[in-house]
């Protein structure tokens, strides 16, 4: 075709050989090398899910032993925490986007953040390893004096996969926040940023600032199992509590790192699809802000029984229902956002409200475990487990599919099949509220977790719940096969698909190696789309 | 030592059948109000949630591409709006902070203390070990009386552990090198599932047993069916002078030790100028830290007794200097 002898060649064309791929400098090769990589690690730690939920189906411990069951658990928690949701959205879809929506040519450093790959790399396979020399059975929490002194798992092998892992993260963080400072294209202002670049620049600031203190608490566990180090150990003169601090000074923050990015990716879908600016931006920007400090003092919520003073416990929670406020704030934004919009119901816009209703619930929930007496009931039992996978696997899960689906175009220049898409999208919704509803109340009725056995009075919720979970392996699976298949047989999908408003969508689909053949300037705030737009769009679907 | 009376096969409550009515029995003297925080909380946030998907659905519908609904004038943002669901939204979530702090704190503060049955109780993997102040033991199990204000003194002899009570709305951590507490009051007599709800190793979820609340008769005929042969202080009065401590702590020693008589509760001045209330840990710690921390005006000089002693024989020493009268005149 003569057209495209004109166009520049996409980033593609330049990725011929393995060898391209792994010396790489293109933020947009990177993202498909990390995109590879941790969909990889979700089938690993869903393969763990799933026997979980086979083994549940019944009271007694009867399909793996008690040592499995507890090893299944904590890789599915390392894996999925770790290796996919940490990266998850930061890794694929901001390594590609951020440079395109702030029209840069690349991130402000390409080795860089192909060494952050290498370290996820080098994390997974000392995770492949640890599965293989006998797995660990600490959980993903690792906590003291068990992980330090008591099991003889694993440990140390699993704790090196974290460390390694986790300079990936700290690489990616840094390179996006000195992109967004010094990359912006003339006009874009900080105002006029796309709240996915906000929401990536948030999380880059708690990646740099949080990872640091799980690297070093990891390797205190490490060197008081190694060589009796005492920090943790009673015995020493340490004090096993302090571990939980220090790993909840990260891993709270680190909700946040799962979180915020799907915050992004919701907000540029439902002003697409609605063809509507996005509702009240600047107290957006505020709420990304607000969490982002709030994040760093809520960890104490997490020790409510741990023998935590009481004084604490109460400041630890009047924070938690502060930092729940921007929650708040952002559901009333998206919900306003669809006011007098001209709204459709793609793919990515049933992920996104989906997002929206599950991530509702989690919050909603999260108000019943920030509530100290409440939470002395709950804590520990499966209502924890409800409420997190609600943020994380009905939040974060649903968001990074969501973005998936929304820039697939741009990424392959293909189109997948819009019918089957919208089918998994609805598919994992209801199979998701199967799942994990049951749980809140086998919570309440006092359930704990990591329970490889449990009373037969739990089992019909238990049921249920394996039942959702099987619905929800189908939908996971879907994709990736509708997306493979796009990939070959998809149509063309053009520059812009969806007629949205970012830079992203003003270069073409898949884009060339440097992004944009003419540096784009910018004269306006994002989500330009007008209420002529809109008019014209309905208008146009009524005639059709 | 300990009478090897594992519990094999968890008695479920309720023998099983049916859909769990025993296990959110409201057995304990709060349970009611936890319960009544938590239906508040839920009215309230299925009416959140109703009233926010109710809008969303509203808006998909009408405005839905192709619908003929007015599209003008759409303002993309009101600072009323914001303000004043924000406001809205941190008043109602100050509501609910006050209401479940407040109970909480009626929780820790519990009973005075002159009116509280104190328990003793051990975590190891994988078993709960109780022992009453009168010496009774028992594993897997706790005998309480109905009505009467319990506070559990809990620790673990290996990893952290909780003691966590359904029916009671209720747990705590049991951490190694600690003594944490947890009070109640059991209202409902029968019998209540015991969980371990801090994951600890293989036999995690086997860490189970029952909590049996029983008339405050049947409880006292219960104590004197079991073969409790000495009180936990005087085992401890018998291992303070098994273990030499009596040779330097009582009055009339030549050594200059401090003497240990009234000691449990009262502040304690330290050498770095610091006073350390002398709780169950302090007590605790001194023995198997001794260095850690030194009273103001006494030498370094006392041993560790780290290794040496169990954990169980810890506990009963500590009981020991808990049950240790103020005498006038002795230095605490």
């Amino acid at each position: 075709m003569s057209t495209v002898a004109a166009q520049p060649a996409s980033y593609l064309t330049a990725a011929a050989t393995v060898r391209s791929w792994l010396v790489t400098r293109d933020h947009k090769l990177i993202a498909i090398l990390f995109t590879i990589s941790i969909t990889a690690f979700f089938f690993v730690g869903g393969a763990a899910a799933t026997v979980i939920r086979l083994e549940l189906a019944t009271p007694a411990g009867d399909l793996v032993s008690s040592e499995t069951y507890n090893k299944l658990f904590s890789m599915h928690g390392i894996i999925m925490v770790w290796f996919f949701l940490i990266p998850s959205i930061p890794a694929t879809l901001g390594n590609f986007l951020l440079p395109l929506m702030i029209g840069a040519r690349e991130l402000a450093f390409p080795r860089i953040n192909l060494a952050s790959w290498y370290l996820y790399t080098a994390g997974g396979l000392f995770t492949v390893a640890t599965l293989l020399l006998g797995s660990v059975d600490t959980g993903w929490t690792f906590y003291t004096p068990y992980s330090s002194l008591f099991t003889n798992t694993s440990v140390v092998l699993a704790l090196t996969a974290v460390f390694v892992v986790g300079f990936s993260s700290i690489l990616t963080g840094l390179n996006f926040i000195v992109t967004v400072h010094t990359m912006r294209t003339p006009g874009m202002t900080w105002m006029r940023l796309p709240l996915f670049v906000w929401a990536m620049y948030a999380t880059s600031i708690i990646m740099v600032l949080a990872t640091p203190v799980l690297s070093m608490v990891l390797v205190l566990v490490a060197a008081e199992r190694l060589f009796g180090v005492g920090v943790f150990d009673p015995r020493l003169g340490g004090d096993p509590v302090l571990f939980q601090h220090l790993f909840w000074f990260y891993s709270h923050p680190a909700v946040y790192i799962m979180i915020l990015p799907a915050f992004g990716v919701v907000s540029e879908i439902i002003t697409c699809f609605s063809r509507k600016r996005i509702f009240g931006y600047p107290y957006m920007v505020y709420a990304i802000v607000a969490f982002t400090s709030l994040s760093f003092v809520v960890w104490g919520h997490h020790m409510f029984v741990s023998g935590e003073s009481m004084y604490a416990s109460i400041v630890f929670s009047i924070l938690s229902y502060l930092v729940a406020v921007p929650s708040a704030i952002k559901v009333f934004n998206w919900t306003a956002t669809l006011y007098k919009g001209s709204i459709s119901f793609e793919a990515p816009m049933l992920y996104a409200l989906g997002f929206v209703g599950l991530f509702l619930n989690g919050g909603l929930t999260g108000l019943f475990v920030a509530a100290v007496a409440l939470d002395v009931h709950l804590t520990d039992t499966y209502f924890v487990i409800a409420h997190f996978h609600y943020i994380m696997v009905g939040g974060s899960v649903m968001a990074f599919l969501g973005g998936i689906h929304f820039w697939w175009p741009k990424v392959t220049g293909r189109m997948y099949s819009e019918w089957i898409a919208q089918a998994s999208a609805i598919l994992m919704f209801f199979g998701f509220n199967l799942t994990f509803f049951p749980q809140y109340l086998l919570g309440y009725l006092g359930m704990p977790r990591r329970y490889h056995e449990y009373l037969p009075d739990y089992q019909v919720l238990n049921v249920l719940s394996s039942a959702g979970a099987s619905i929800l392996a189908v939908a996971y699976l879907m994709p990736l096969f509708y997306l493979t298949w796009s990939l070959f047989y998809g149509r063309a999908a053009g520059a812009n698909p969806w007629r949205a408003t970012g830079l992203e969508w003003r270069s073409a689909s898949p884009p060339p190696e440097h992004n944009f053949e003419q540096t784009p300037t910018v004269d306006e705030a994002p989500y330009a789309y007008t209420s002529e737009d809109r008019q014209a769009h309905s208008s146009q679907a009524r005639e059709t | 030592m300990m009478p090897a009376m594992v519990v094999e096969a968890y008695p479920t409550p309720g023998g099983g059948a049916g859909l769990f009515p025993e296990l959110i029995t409201r057995a304990s003297s709060i349970a009611g109000r936890i319960d009544g925080l938590l239906i508040a909380l839920t009215i309230l946030c299925v009416a959140v949630s109703a009233g926010i998907y109710l809008v969303m659905i509203y808006f998909a519908a009408r405005y839905r591409r192709g619908s003929t609904a007015d599209r003008s004038n759409a303002n993309a943002q009101s600072h009323t709006l914001e303000i004043a669901w924000t406001a809205i939204t941190l008043v109602f979530f100050l509501v609910i902070f006050f209401w479940a702090s407040n109970l909480y704190t009626t929780m820790q503060t519990g009973a005075p203390p002159e009116d509280v049955l104190e328990i003793y109780v051990m975590g190891k993997q994988w078993m709960w070990k109780a022992e009453h102040p009168g010496g009774q033991r028992e594993i897997n199990e706790l005998h309480v009386p109905r009505g009467q204000d319990i506070k559990l003194l809990l620790t673990s002899q290996d990893v952290i552990h909780s003691f966590f009570v359904p029916a009671f709305r209720l747990k705590q951590d049991a951490v190694p090198g600690a003594y944490t507490s947890l009070w109640f009051k059991p209202t409902v007599t029968g019998e209540y599932a015991l969980f371990c709800a801090e994951y600890c190793g293989t036999d995690h979820s086997r860490m189970r047993g029952r909590v049996v609340v029983m008339a405050p008769e049947a409880y006292e005929r219960w104590l004197h069916t079991r073969e409790s042969s000495t009180s936990m202080a005087t085992r401890g009065a018998k291992l303070f002078r098994q273990y030499g401590c009596s040779g330097c702590h009582v009055g009339n020693s030549t050594v200059h030790a401090p003497v240990l008589d009234g000691l449990y509760g009262k502040p304690v001045q330290l050498q770095d100028g610091t006073t350390k209330v002398a709780d169950e840990r302090y007590i605790h710690d001194s023995i198997v830290l001794p260095q850690q921390d030194i009273v103001a005006g006494y030498p370094r000089i006392m041993p560790s007794f780290k290794g040496q002693i169990s954990e169980a024989e810890l506990l009963h020493l500590v009981m020991y200097i808990k049950s240790l009268d103020y005498t006038e005149g002795t230095v605490p």
